[in-house]
């Protein structure tokens, strides 16, 4: 009985503690400063491009990529710190949190020489945000059903179809889209699609605002018609997109913005329940703490098997699974232990205001990035049922 | 994983496929097949593996103990393992030699009452020892009048009641009515009542952990086999996220559980300490309520009868959460803890880890 799952006790090492002292000081600032606001819940969902610039000064983006290109050459585990730090401070990372993420990575990799020399050191400025272009009106899940077409024209491909769902699309610089350059074939559904470097300004493109039920605009419904992508910007294989995509998703799956999206939530609810809490609070609280702290180390050691150069995609998606269905409970749950606090008490304004703008933003966790039935999929493969 | 805990958990490994594979135990008419086991865990010095050599145990680094202890999980075997070694941590801990012959602990509750006079007489209740009834001594914390002792207590100069958990492992109350220890000294600074639930509580989340991983894969495996409306169940959505979701909650628990094993095994006994093995109790404890059901949904009749090995784990992972302390209880400690420290100290603490 061999065991299939398997997580490596790693610990940060030290430089990870020294940087994390850094983040916290430079929160601290921002904080003081106005940039950050501890108050607000929308934090983490704010665009700043003040905010970005100063991230990026820091030198807290493109950390693990190579100096030429702007990035830092840290390690992936110091990424790791930053970007927890800043999720828990609820930070205004909006604008360069997907470059940074993963849209450098995908450009790292497949983009051409100049192309990278022009837009890395952006994202690394934070002056670069990225949108995703995957979902289509009838392709969400199923990615291998997209239609948007690319046609082969004079130096390079003219796009035409619609994108939707996408967020970031009304302010982003760049897209990294999915597109269908030949039709599928019959052993392969998964042919025929290709990746492209987008550039939102170019004429032909038209982004229309879809309103989340939070009230917020966010997602976005991209129109293309007729808008030219010079053959330059194609990244990697022609048709062989689908060849692409899997193995960088244990970092997208993994990190620590999956499972502290709403951590604000908690944190107002031990202010709410106060220094000396009943037995019902102290419980609910002491089971969160022990899930949160489970989750962390799970992410943690993903992230340092990452480093290692070992390939933990069931544990990225197990972490995904089990750390999105958490964050989306997080609010309801501390709806419960909260009922019987005091509806006067100081705190309780804040708890509330944040509270319902995680109710809200909840139902998104576990659909954004790959819903929790694709990764179950995905968990069973690993598990070797299909 | 070190290299030597390696090692030593592939020699724990080889002796229970040997000596107590679970089908064949299953099986067994009589509890004959335990002797030999015990005698071949205590050969290799892995029954004493947390006493130092000085005090006539292996010697061996407190993280080689827990991967021991999550092995035997893996196969459930009934045998007071993980219990001698905890007795062996607490007798070196205060400067006492390990007995040979199978040990087991007090407390396992909260709620015990144990006290020795400074002539080392012993008065109070344990409920809910374990194995109780089968080892020949146990290691009690009890407290002295200046402070935490350490006692020894031969089994037979005390009368267990009977009792046993859901899997039916021995697990009975004892009475101490004045019963001489046979050797006991002062619990060195630090080592209170506290401290021992904490490692009770790691060593039963490791031997959890490694109970899971085998329902994990035996219920994997008898997916890959089963055949319903003419394909293996496998094949079917729903029983593939049953699967992933038990899959979810052994890696929490396997995750949980090395956790506090590795903060133990180097020496961090402070806050840390508390979150890492109360939490890991109460998210393991989770794991195995919500992961030993779907074990038995999957398995569907076969997997309720005594027959098929599955209740040998999920019996005992139910009954292993109300040891050395259960989740409710230690999720209000946790919590208190934290709520004490106020909102600005949760994060910081989490991230220590």
């Amino acid at each position: 009985m061999t065991a299939a799952i398997q997580f490596d006790q790693l610990r940060l090492p030290p430089e990870c503690e020294k940087l994390r002292d850094e983040v916290r000081a430079f929160i601290a600032e921002e904080t003081e400063g106005g940039s950050i606001k501890p108050t607000g819940a929308t934090g983490g969902d704010s665009f700043s491009r003040e905010f970005s610039r100063k991230v990026g000064a820091k030198g807290w983006l493109g950390m693990t990529w190579p100096k030429k290109y702007g990035g830092h050459e840290r390690t992936f585990l110091e990424r790791y710190v930053v970007t927890e730090e800043l999720r828990v401070a609820n930070a205004p990372t909006r604008l360069h949190f997907v470059a940074d993420r993963q849209s450098g990575p995908i450009l790292l990799k497949y983009a051409p020489e100049h192309i990278k020399m022009k837009v890395l050191p952006a994202i690394c400025r934070g002056e670069c945000c990225f949108a995703i272009g995957m979902s289509e009106p009838n392709s969400g899940s199923d990615l291998f059903a997209a239609r948007t077409k690319a046609t082969k024209t004079d130096g390079g491909w003219l796009i035409n179809g619609t994108k939707i769902w996408t967020s970031n699309a009304h302010q982003a610089d760049y897209m990294i889209g999915l597109f269908r350059t030949s039709a599928p074939t019959k052993e392969n559904r998964r042919h025929g699609l290709t990746q492209f470097l987008v550039d939102m300004k170019t004429k032909g493109i038209t982004c229309n605002p879809v309103y989340q039920i939070t009230g917020h605009h966010d997602f976005n419904e991209v129109v293309f018609e007729d808008a030219f992508v010079p053959d330059d910007h194609v990244l990697g294989e022609i048709d062989g997109a689908w060849k692409q995509a899997t193995s960088e998703l244990a970092y997208e799956r993994s990190g620590p913005e999956r499972f502290l999206e709403t951590y604000y939530v908690l944190e107002e609810l031990v202010r709410v329940l106060g220094p000396d809490p009943d037995v019902r609070g102290a419980e609910g609280l002491g089971r969160l703490v022990a899930q949160l702290h489970t989750l962390r180390r799970m992410s943690v050691s993903v992230a340092g098997m990452l480093h290692a150069g070992k390939e933990p995609v069931l544990e990225a998606a197990i972490v995904k699974d089990v750390g999105t269905i958490w964050e989306q409970r997080l609010p309801h749950r501390a709806r419960e232990l909260a009922a019987f606090s005091e509806p006067e008490a100081t705190n309780q304004i804040p708890f509330d205001k944040k509270l319902a703008y995680a109710t809200t933003i909840a139902p998104k966790l576990t659909i954004q990035g790959g819903t929790t039935e694709v990764l179950r999929g995905i968990i069973a493969r690993g598990l070797g049922l299909r | 994983m070190s290299e030597t805990s390696a090692i030593v958990a592939e020699t724990a490994a080889r002796i229970f496929e040997d000596l107590a594979d679970p089908q064949t135990v299953n099986q067994a008419k009589d509890e004959s097949w335990q002797a030999p086991l015990w005698s071949s865990l205590e050969e290799s010095g892995l029954t004493l593996a947390w006493v130092p050599d000085t005090l006539g145990g292996a010697g061996a680094a407190l993280s080689d103990g827990f991967e021991v202890v999550k092995v035997a999980g893996r196969f459930a075997a009934t045998v007071p393992l993980a219990e001698t070694l905890l007795a062996g941590w607490l007798l070196s801990e205060a400067g006492l030699p390990s007995p040979t012959g199978a040990m087991t602990v007090a407390p396992s509750r909260w709620s015990d009452e144990l006290k020795i006079d400074a002539a080392g007489v012993l008065t109070g209740k344990a409920r809910n020892v374990p194995f109780g009834k089968s080892a020949e001594y146990i290691a009690v914390l009890a407290d002295g009048p200046s402070g935490p002792v350490v006692a020894l207590v031969k089994l037979s100069d005390v009368r267990p009641s009977d009792g046993h958990n859901l899997a039916g492992d021995s697990s009975v109350e004892i009475i101490f009515d004045k019963i001489k220890a046979v050797a006991h000294a002062a619990a060195p600074a630090g080592l209170d009542r506290q401290r021992f639930m904490l490692l009770g509580a790691t060593v039963r989340a490791n031997q959890m952990a490694g109970a899971l991983e085998t329902v994990l894969a035996i219920t994997t495996r008898y997916a890959g086999e089963r055949v319903a409306f003419e394909k293996t169940i496998s094949k079917f959505q729903a029983v593939q996220h049953n699967l992933a979701r038990l899959a979810g909650e052994t890696a929490a628990a396997v995750a949980a559980a090395g956790s506090a094993a590795d903060t133990f095994a180097n020496g961090i006994l402070d806050d840390r300490f508390f979150l890492e093995a109360a939490g890991a109790k109460v998210r393991v404890s989770e794991a195995a309520t919500e992961g030993a059901s779907i074990g038995h949904q999957v398995h569907g009749a076969i997997g309720f009868t005594k027959e098929h090995i599955l209740h040998r784990f999920t019996l005992r992972l139910w009954s292993w959460r109300d040891d050395f302390g259960n989740e409710s209880d230690w999720a209000v400690r946790l919590g208190r803890m934290i709520a004490a420290k106020g909102a600005d100290e949760l994060w910081p603490l989490v991230a220590s880890r």
